[in-house]
């Protein structure tokens, strides 16, 4: 266990400094970073100013260890556009989106697992089918889309729930659901195929052969065995999820990392992408390292050798 | 056959005689499945109305007519709506049948080509990743882990917005982001073909590597690719509206379908039908894709049904 | 006075199919007394297992069973809804199956699973059941039993894990064990061990036991009475001597003729094969379920359905046109050849 956990740590911390090396380089994507800062007027003298001012002077790979160095330490520089720290700003921001996402796995979850069980159980029924048919439109459906659709019916014909803004729990109800929603097709049809092998499984049988109650087999044995890898799926949407917020969130004006996102890319506001990209990155690598751990302990073929 | 044989069971049964051929089973499958049925009809109709938008379309998608902008379509009860623009013109007195007509084309093209690029990538890691497995098995799953750790939409949008705006630029950034499920699944349906016998037995008669990727393998898992090229055709046409959307996909006055919501987003509240409309038929492609790419599964491998 | 613990009269499972309606067992007879050993042998897919589950009622939802009579314990199991059955299951009535590596879930300790079995039927604490799984765990053989509870089902043998399956089938001291192959998945060495363990068990506690097997070298090492089946049909039944002394179907004889014997087969003599492949059981089927595969193939044998005879008196019947002194001529050309 202790040897399965060094190892998963090993390469998501190599992942996570390849990672850093891309967001790193992405400054380098438009060609010269100090002339795209110096902006159209500049001359000659200001454009060498500014290289020295950032250091983009200096040997790309010294730009890019002192780089993660300072991010390492939380410090990822100033932001170009708000003149302030790129790191006070994101961590201001974060909290929301967390929200939005937690919400947003929250409903993707409740509906999705109780679907794909009763599904499974009744393979071909009037649920199952209902299921599907869940599942198909949620795929094919344009996350921003189903926002506005979802804005213009609650929001303006029934005025039910606000339409922007992020200031009490109704302003995240509609989000959460046209974020979350999207997560569910997948959540869905992994529990359907989960519960459907388990079910069809031999110590399915056994547990029926003992006399135990449809409840005891279908809770106990067949949904312990079936939801590990739904774990896993709903750990690495969520960390898919986060990147999705920037749609919604800039959709319902919601002021979270996806909105700052946003505003930064229409900014041009280099640093403030770069940390972005990053801390998403690396929360979803510390996420799904965690759901690979949950599942070793959770898995005795894993935690017990 | 002597007499001697007859009522034994090497004689072949009546129900064996009248057992179909193999490729009329498949057809009988193929048109048999509502998915393939529907999806293909509706996609083909998509497809027609890219192929022929210069043709069938009643108008330019270009042309604004500014004293003819947000005509309600048809079948809105309104006076000013017309046979003369079905589906009513936008903000800018476009004709917007015909921008959608158009905004197929951007879909189709984007969506296809990304999946090209993406399928090539893909497929390549994970064909190498399943035949040869150890080490190169590692460096692929390393890539991939890589790969899926960079928020797609996010890493999209700053690329776009750093390397400038283009349709070549988007299909590019699409194609080299999406390819993670195709190396996915690749890679394990090769695990699984290159533990077969006949595998085997090309290798015991010396056949070189690339040559049983190519003649071996590759056969054997093109329905898997298939599956997968289909639903990353859709996943791309998805992101595209979605970057569209954002302002940072196709620019305007190109008529993408993303970009159509995106530009009737402010009279959402007025004129609904504007955003209704495109958002219908992004979801109508990609549901048709969908729906033919399950149905190609569950017709070439039912035992791989969910 | 022998207790009659199962009684079954004209058993039949159809199973619905996309080709039509697969008629796996096809009215079957058949009884265990008390403390009896009833082997029902046959080819993979005749229907024996199908026999096992039906018993159980635990087939699949495509399946349906019908019997004239399905007594358990002197009490008509028919009509139980699944509620009553479960009541029956793992108490009166417990089953081994084939598969030791899968039967067992593999997110639980093997002492939960058995305690489990226990506590459903049994108004006791979980430290009585921790008790009797101890207990029998040892009756099975497995050493340092109370330690093994902690352990999960990947962590032992497939050996163990059938000798766990047995104890577990033992927990509430079922008048009725079904053992489904319960040693096919099993090492050669091992499946003697195990098939040692059952019949002692079953002595011991006075259990009736169903072996449902394809191994005829089993059946004659533990079988009080033996039943045939060939294609969803019962073609030779009655005690094990007579059924292994005077095989009297062709089928039989084809089937014991593929075995050697020791101390009767000859040194270097041919082993027999039957030739020929088990007829689908999809859809109605006339005459002998046997015909298209045997060397003494009539006419007559297509016509209708072919009745029971007896072969020698105390039960022994088998179902052949052939009468009992042609069948025993055949046994004979069949074993000076």
């Amino acid at each position: 266990m202790l040897q399965y956990m060094l190892k998963r740590l090993g390469v998501a911390v190599l992942v996570a400094l390849t990672v850093s090396l891309i967001t790193f380089s992405m400054i380098y994507l438009s060609g010269d970073p100090a002339i795209a800062l110096a902006g159209e007027s500049a001359t000659e003298e200001d454009i060498s100013n500014i290289r020295k001012f950032y250091g983009y002077d200096r040997p790309i790979i010294i730009q890019y260890l002192d780089w993660l160095w300072r991010a390492l330490q939380g410090d990822f520089g100033q932001s170009h556009y708000l003149k302030s720290s790129v790191a006070g700003v994101i961590f201001e921001r974060l909290p929301t989106t967390m929200l939005l996402g937690a919400c947003a796995i929250s409903f993707a979850l409740i509906l999705s697992i109780p679907l794909g069980v009763l599904a499974a159980i009744r393979p071909n029924s009037l649920i199952d089918r209902f299921a599907l048919t869940i599942a198909v439109i949620g795929q094919a459906m344009p996350s921003f889309w189903f926002a506005l659709t979802l804005m213009l019916w609650f929001g303006i014909t029934w005025r039910l729930l606000p339409i922007t803004g992020s200031s009490s729990w109704a302003n995240f109800v509609m989000p959460a659901i046209a974020l979350g929603y999207y997560v569910t097709p997948g959540v869905m049809r992994l529990t359907r195929a989960g519960m459907l092998e388990v079910l069809a499984s031999d110590y399915i049988r056994t547990a029926r052969a003992k006399g135990l109650r449809p409840m005891p087999v279908l809770f106990k044995h067949a949904l312990r065995n079936a939801i590990l890898p739904v774990v896993s799926l709903a750990a690495v949407q969520f960390g898919f999820m986060l990147g999705g917020s920037i749609v919604i969130e800039t959709i319902f004006a919601i002021n979270g990392l996806g909105f700052l996102a946003w505003e930064s890319i229409q900014r041009a506001d280099l640093p403030v992408m770069q940390a972005i990209v990053l801390v998403l990155s690396v929360f979803y690598i510390a996420l799904t390292f965690l759901s690979d751990m949950l599942n070793a302990f959770l898995d005795p073929r894993i935690r017990v050798r | 056959m002597t007499d001697a044989t007859i009522g034994r069971a090497s004689v072949p049964t009546a129900q064996e005689i009248l057992e179909p051929s193999p490729g009329a089973m498949l057809r009988r499958r193929i048109f048999g499945h509502a998915g393939i049925v529907i999806g293909g009809f509706v996609l083909l109709v998509i497809f027609l109305m890219a192929l022929l938008a210069g043709v069938i379309s009643p108008g330019d998608p270009y042309d604004q007519v500014l004293d003819r902008k947000l005509i309600p379509p048809v079948w809105f009860d309104s006076p000013k709506a017309t046979w003369e623009h079905p589906f009513g013109t936008d903000a800018l007195g476009r004709d917007y049948l015909t921008r959608l007509f158009y905004g197929a084309r951007i879909s189709l093209l984007i969506g296809f080509s990304a999946m090209l690029i993406s399928g090539i990538i893909g497929t390549t890691l994970g064909v190498l990743a399943g035949y040869f497995g150890g080490r190169v098995d590692m460096v692929v799953n390393f890539i991939l882990t890589t790969r899926l750790s960079l928020p797609v939409i996010l890493v999209a949008l700053a690329v776009v917005s750093l390397v400038g705006s283009s349709l070549t630029v988007v299909i590019w950034v699409l194609g080299l982001l999406i390819w993670d499920r195709f190396a996915v699944v690749m890679r394990s349906a090769t695990q699984q073909v290159r533990n077969l016998e006949f595998v085997a037995a090309a290798q015991a008669l010396g056949c070189s590597k690339t040559r049983i990727i190519m003649t071996e393998i590759m056969p054997n898992i093109v329905n898997h690719l298939t599956v997968v090229a289909t639903l990353e055709m859709a996943h791309a046409i998805l992101l595209e509206a979605a970057l569209s959307f954002l302002g940072l996909g196709v620019q305007p006055p190109e008529p993408s379908w993303g970009l159509m919501v995106s530009e009737a987003k402010g009279l959402m509240f007025f004129d609904a039908w504007l955003i209704t409309i495109p958002g219908a038929a992004i979801f109508a492609l990609v549901l048709s894709i969908n729906l033919l790419g399950d149905g190609i599964r569950d017709v070439t491998a039912p035992e791989n049904r969910n | 006075m022998v207790e009659r613990i199962l009684e079954v009269e004209r058993l039949s499972v159809d199973i619905q199919v996309p080709a039509g309606t697969l008629r796996a067992v096809q009215g079957i007879n058949f009884h265990v007394d008390r403390g009896e050993t009833l082997c029902i042998v046959g080819e993979s897919g005749c229907g024996k297992s199908i026999t096992a589950l039906s018993l159980m009622n635990l087939l699949p939802s495509s399946a349906t069973r019908t019997a004239d009579k399905l007594e358990l314990d002197g009490r008509e199991i028919q009509n139980f809804d699944e509620r009553q059955m479960a009541d029956l299951r793992g108490d009166r009535l417990a089953m081994i199956f084939q598969e030791p590596m899968t039967s067992l879930n593999p997110a639980y300790t093997i002492g939960n699973q058995l305690e489990e079995a226990m506590l459903r039927h049994r108004n006791v604490s979980r430290s009585e059941a921790r008790d009797r799984a101890v207990f029998l765990l040892e009756k099975v053989g497995i050493t340092g039993a109370r330690g093994r509870l902690k352990q999960y089902p990947h962590q032992l043998s497939g050996g163990l894990r059938q000798r766990v399956m047995i104890a577990m089938s033992l927990m509430c001291g079922p008048d009725l064990i079904i053992a489904d192959e319960p040693t096919t998945a099993l090492d050669v060495t091992i499946q003697a061990q195990i098939l040692h363990l059952l019949a002692d068990l079953q002595r011991e506690f006075n259990m009736s036991l169903i072996l449902i097997t394809h191994d005829l070298g089993i059946v004659a090492r533990v079988a009080d009475r033996v039943a045939v089946m060939y294609a969803g049909e019962f073609v030779e039944t009655g005690t094990a001597d007579q059924v292994f002394n005077r095989p009297s179907h062709p089928y039989t004889q084809g089937l014991l003729n593929c075995i050697p014997i020791p101390g009767k087969t000859k040194r270097g003599a041919h082993l027999g094969a039957i030739p020929g492949i088990v007829p689908s059981l999809i859809g109605e089927m006339h005459g002998c379920h046997f015909a298209s595969r045997c060397q003494f193939v009539q006419d007559d044998c297509l016509k209708g359905k072919i009745a029971f005879r007896e072969a020698t008196k105390g039960g022994h019947q088998y179902r052949c046109i052939l009468s009992s002194a042609e069948s025993a001529r055949n046994l004979k050309k069949a074993n000076a050849a």
